[in-house]
């Protein structure tokens, strides 16, 4: 018998806490079950999260990292799904979407030991429309591993970073726009979420209304003749409206840009992202423009 | 811990791929209690596997001489060229007695987040052999993750100006199985990839 089985068919007292919000896609129900001499916990969660990356391990099985909704980042084991048999192997793939049930032998989903997936239902399979265009893969591989890289922490919400990633997969998967420039929103919409926001307008030390000329990393945008320090760059004003429509979602002005400010432009968010990362982003040097 | 040689086996074993602490252990008390016969042969075969195995000079698949069996036979077409992540796979093909052209080894596949990029493959290679026009169908036949459809879709892009025929092995319902228990991605690939019955 499986584990799972072990758990929904046991007659031991079973307590059920906290479901979130109804809207939410799919509700976290948390089933703890006590049981045995020992007084060992197991639990089982439900929530939905994006598929950032797979590890092989032992002889079928993989190491499946996820960018839950209300877990933040979390490691599980899934079982067989190298497998050409297998259930699920397909559905735990990268970019997929998906309503993920978790079987965890504690009272948390993340603890010592890693928890097993133990359901997968697909939500969205974002990853077959991105891999039909190298171009568009590239751009999605350095967004999974930046979301990744926000939200370090297992285990702890990073909500707006995983709405930003199904947002951001969404939109490149939908092909409507250009695969670099999803990604350079998607950079410096992480960057904000995280307590980065760049100003590509306003100054960003006094405040002085846009448009500034000089940027800097350190300061953390455009900043005035008054203010700007040494080593500031002086980009094209047009490339600093292009940053300030992707920091916005204003998709026209964008679409509407000269490739030469598209890419001084993603040259700028990804020194602004290296920046303020400690280690680099390995995939970033892989995306085609 | 074990004493010396004990413990210097089982760290060995427990470097191998899939092999954990507990099963390395396993293994080294199953070595220590076997005949010493089947032990020196084991060890004779690793051995061997080192000295006399190299890779083929013209697929990257494994080889005990310059070429492997593969390149060497004359039978093979030369117009055809199946293109594999690893020799294992070329074994695999093998077995189904479908393809009778001849095979390049890439080596892994496509993986910025791994730090894999094209140039890290036997992309260049492939290139070269396709360059003197005698090749005029190429099948990509990496694996159907994710990495591997990156690394086709990378290739396919590539070989477009050179006018090949280039195909993707379909991906589809496993033989013998009911269509109800298929995952929908699955199921969802055999439909784009379905074929015109012509009876
Ligand atoms: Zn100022
Ligand atoms: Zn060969």
């Amino acid at each position: 018998m499986s584990r799972t089985a072990r758990v929904k068919s046991t007659t031991a007292p079973v307590r059920v806490h906290g479901c979130v919000p109804a809207a939410a896609a799919a509700a976290t129900a948390v089933l703890s079950v006590r049981y045995g001499t020992m007084g060992t916990t197991m639990s089982l969660f439900r929530d939905d999260g994006i598929v950032l990356r797979t590890q092989k391990i032992g002889e079928a099985d993989r190491i499946i990292t996820f960018l839950t909704r209300q877990h933040g980042k979390v490691r599980a084991v899934a079982r067989g799904v190298r497998r050409t048999k297998s259930k699920f192997g397909a559905r735990l793939e990268p970019f997929s979407h998906v309503d993920i049930q978790f079987f965890s032998r504690g009272s948390e989903l993340v603890g010592r030991t890693l928890p097993l997936c133990t359901q997968v239902e697909t939500i969205a399979p974002y990853g077959a429309r991105i891999v039909d265009d190298y171009t568009r893969y590239t751009a999605g591989t350095a967004m999974l591993e930046t979301a990744e890289r926000f939200a370090e922490n297992e285990g702890q919400p990073a909500v707006q970073q995983y709405l930003l990633l199904v947002g951001g997969l969404r939109t490149l998967a939908d092909g409507t726009h250009q695969s670099h420039l999803v990604l350079d929103a998607f950079l410096l919409r992480s960057l904000a979420v995280n307590g980065y926001g760049a100003s590509f307008t306003d100054c960003a030390r006094c405040g002085l209304p846009g448009p500034n000329r000089f940027f800097s990393l350190q300061a953390g945008g455009v900043l005035c003749g008054d203010c700007r320090v040494p080593g500031s760059a002086v980009p094209s004003p047009e490339t600093l409206v292009l940053l300030g429509a992707l920091l916005s979602g204003d998709w026209q002005t964008a679409d509407a840009c000269e490739p030469r400010y598209w890419r001084e432009g993603s040259g700028l968010v990804a020194a602004y992202l290296q920046w303020h990362l400690e280690r680099g982003i390995r995939s970033m040097r892989y995306v085609e423009k | 811990m074990y004493e010396g040689v004990v413990q210097d086996l089982i760290d060995e074993l427990g470097r191998l791929p899939g092999v954990g602490p507990k099963s390395a252990q396993r293994i080294a008390f199953h070595i220590l209690q076997a005949d010493p016969v089947d032990v020196r042969r084991l060890a004779f075969a690793l051995q061997q596997v080192k000295e006399k195995v190299r890779f083929c000079s013209v697929c990257g698949n494994v080889a005990e001489s310059e070429q492997c069996r593969v390149c060497l036979d004359p039978r093979r077409d030369l117009a055809v060229i199946c293109v594999v992540e690893e020799s294992k796979d070329v074994v695999a093909i093998e077995r189904t007695r479908e393809f009778r052209g001849r095979y390049h080894v890439l080596g892994g596949a496509i993986s910025p987040i791994e730090g894999v990029g094209p140039d890290d493959l036997r992309i260049r290679e492939l290139m070269t052999r396709l360059a003197d026009g005698t090749v005029t169908e190429l099948i990509l036949a990496t694996d159907p993750n994710l990495e591997g459809e990156a690394t086709a879709t990378y290739l396919a892009r590539l070989c477009k100006p050179m006018g090949l025929k280039v195909t993707r092995l379909a991906s589809g319902l496993p033989v013998g199985g009911d269509l109800e228990y298929a995952d929908e991605v699955t199921l969802g690939r055999a439909f784009e990839g379905r074929r015109l019955l012509d009876v």
